[in-house]
């Protein structure tokens, strides 16, 4: 930012980012991409491009490879022709590969952060502190987690040992999802690599563009074929890749739907899949956080505000609030006192705290789900409508923070709407929260807030999810496992165990023993 | 007046109608399966009939043009209690879904049913 820009807006705070394209901004853009493959850009084989559109504005900015099935077998071979020699590459050296990899995204943290922004709409405060940062922990940590990971040797008796080898699976498929387009790559990529794959990588449908800017940061530092990226629509080119005799695992991160084609597929070759399918996250609220007012109330207020994180477009957003009766009416006078200061409008503005929804569809599907929650009979305590911010931003997808009183069988309770909608419902005591967190086919996220830990533990063992937040949410760090219970998929991320779920296990059963067996 | 009429539990808008239309001319027999969870969950699914397996516990909800549409089992235990409208909007789908036309998406739609359809369809 220019010394002009600040003395502009020196009231109001730092100045917004340039966006994307124009003079001034730290984000070059091309009016057209290709796929990244074999280390270089390749052009669609059938020449076709789709416009990329900026939920900002709602206005295209650059065109990206509307790829086919061609392309991906494009990738594939590039891939196949890598993966020996990646496969083959010492620790020390993969490890060194990814090291690199996180030392580039950090040297163009800025320009990556507002560049994801632009393309999804997240405030460029989170892309800049949370989403970008997170994707260069993450490589790091599977740099060291591979370097940590044994085999292991089993005497069996004295003269026979079984050792077990970790072996890469080969050329993985990988699915990501558009709400964290960076950060999702970032947790498919790294254990791939660092168990020794290459990957052919297809980026959600609505933000195709920061992941072609975060290769072309790393285009130098990885070797060419490890990572290949295909854009294109996921009907086409998904199904291509899942469909592949040539993959020799998929991992995906979506709906529940295309979760189980992506299982259908892998069982049609005979290959694993992980699947992240989302959630509907219990928030729960016991009294006691109320005992005092104190900086853990003010916490516990903004863990339920957090719902409106990254415009709701979280898997594990914290869409329903279940709140102790006692405390019902004062803890949502202060819920939503903070839900009324909630800054929504331009991303690139370092104050704005919730941009637009990423692209009109989800505008769509959310205003849908907010009608048919107040036919359920849902009061609207704020917001439940299209924010209509004009001026630049009259295009843009922006959705008001809303928040929905009722009941958990109502259908708005049930499914993930992935936008700032929160669903509020009180309970009497411990049985009832349990009972009303775990009355969900979902099992991906959970909070649990008291100052009660025995209460907490309980809880926090008691509710069938895959993670359970205690006195927390929405914290993502390399290390700490992720995945679902129930509907939410199988397999788990962002953790050293994924590297297992990326390799084969190689048994080599070894006799020191000269006699004979004696049986023929 | 006789036999009370049948409430369907899902039906189409002129538009997707029209949609699903040209979409069989275009493509063949199509069927329709309703997504739940992340990203674009919560939205109908467009195939061409066939590739999705449909399993034992899932529910039929009703046939629109020749398309059938159907929900998984336990999602229909939640969803039951609403009629499914299903409609076209902007934007180009984000799954393995087929578009509903250049740039367009199937959309779900809902409306609670009243008591009286909720007992007709109880009965059934």
């Amino acid at each position: 930012m220019t010394e002009e820009n600040e003395s502009v807006t020196v009231e109001s705070g730092p100045a917004p980012f340039v966006p994307p394209g124009q003079p001034g901004s730290v984000v070059e853009v091309k009016p057209r991409y290709g796929n990244f493959i074999g280390g270089t850009w390749v052009a669609p084989v059938k020449g076709q491009y789709m416009t990329n559109v900026s939920p900002v504005d709602g206005k295209p900015f650059c065109e990206v490879a509307r790829s086919t099935a061609e392309d991906v077998e494009l990738a594939l071979d590039a891939a196949h022709q890598a993966k020996d020699a990646w496969g083959e590459t010492s620790l020390t050296d993969r490890s060194a590969v990814l090291n690199r990899i996180a030392d580039a995204i950090e040297a163009n943290l800025e320009m990556l952060a507002v560049a994801e922004t632009w393309e999804n709409g997240k405030p460029v405060r989170e892309t800049l502190a949370a989403d970008i940062p997170l994707a260069v922990d993450h490589f790091r940590y599977f740099a060291g987690a591979t370097r940590s990971l044994e085999g292991r040797s089993t005497e069996i008796d004295k003269d026979t040992v079984a050792y077990h080898f970790h072996e890469p699976l080969g050329v993985v498929g990988q699915i990501i999802p558009f709400n964290f387009p960076l950060l999702m790559a970032a947790w498919k990529i790294a254990p791939a690599l660092a168990a020794g794959n290459c990957t052919v990588l297809k980026p959600a449908s609505p933000t195709p563009w920061s992941i072609l800017k975060l290769a072309e940061v790393i285009a130098d530092v990885v070797p060419p074929g490890v990572i290949n990226i295909v854009t294109g629509p996921g009907g086409e080119i998904g199904k291509a890749l899942a469909t592949s005799p040539r993959i020799a695992k998929i991992g995906f991160t979506g709906e529940t739907t295309t979760g189980r084609l992506i299982m259908q597929y892998a069982a049609e070759n005979i290959i694993p899949s992980t699947t992240e399918l989302g959630g509907k996250s219990p928030n729960v609220f016991f009294a006691d956080v109320m005992d005092e007012d104190d900086e853990y109330l003010d916490k516990a207020v903004e863990g339920l505000v957090l719902y409106a994180f990254n415009k709701g477009e979280v898997c594990t957003c914290p869409s329903r609030a279940l709140i102790q009766e006692s405390i019902y009416d004062r803890f949502m006078e202060r819920a939503l006192d903070r839900i009324r200061k909630i800054r929504q409008g331009n991303p690139l503005d370092p104050t704005t705290m919730i941009g637009p929804q990423v692209s009109a569809q989800q505008l769509e599907k959310i205003t849908s789900y907010v009608d048919i929650g107040q036919q359920e009979g849902a009061e609207c305590l704020i917001g439940g409508k299209r924010a209509e911010l004009g001026g630049e931003f009259e295009g843009g997808y922006y959705f008001e923070p809303t928040v929905l009183k009722g009941h958990n069988k109502m259908r708005v309770f049930q499914e993930e709407i992935f936008g700032p909608v929160l669903a509020v419902t009180t309970f009497a005591d411990e049985e009832e929260a349990l009972a009303i967190a775990n009355d969900t086919l979902y099992g991906l996220g959970a909070g649990v807030w008291t100052r009660n830990g025995n209460l907490a533990y309980r809880m926090g063992r008691g509710i069938k999810a895959g993670r359970v937040w205690t006195n927390c949410f929405h914290l993502y760090p390399a290390g700490a496992a992720f995945g679902g219970y129930k509907i939410s998929g199988v397999g788990r991320e962002n953790h050293q165990m994924m590297l297992e779920h990326y390799s084969q296990t190689k048994n080599l059963l070894v006799s020191y023993s000269t006699k004979p067996l004696g049986f023929f | 007046m006789g036999e009370p009429a049948v409430v369907p539990r899902v039906v189409a808008t002129p538009a997707a109608l029209a949609a699903i239309g040209h979409l069989v001319a275009e493509r063949g027999p199509l069927m329709f399966f309703q997504s739940g969870g992340c990203c674009d969950g919560s939205l109908p699914m467009c195939f061409e009939d066939g590739e999705f397996r449909v399993g034992d516990r899932d529910v039929l909800l009703g046939t629109l043009g020749s398309s059938p549409f159907y929900i998984d089992g336990r999602q229909y235990e939640v969803w039951k209690h609403t009629q499914l409208i299903l409609d076209v909007g902007d934007g180009e789908p984000e799954g393995f879904s087929l578009p509903a036309a250049d740039g367009k998406h199937f959309v779900i739609r809902s409306r609670v049913f009243d008591p009286e359809e909720l007992a007709t369809l109880a009965d059934r």
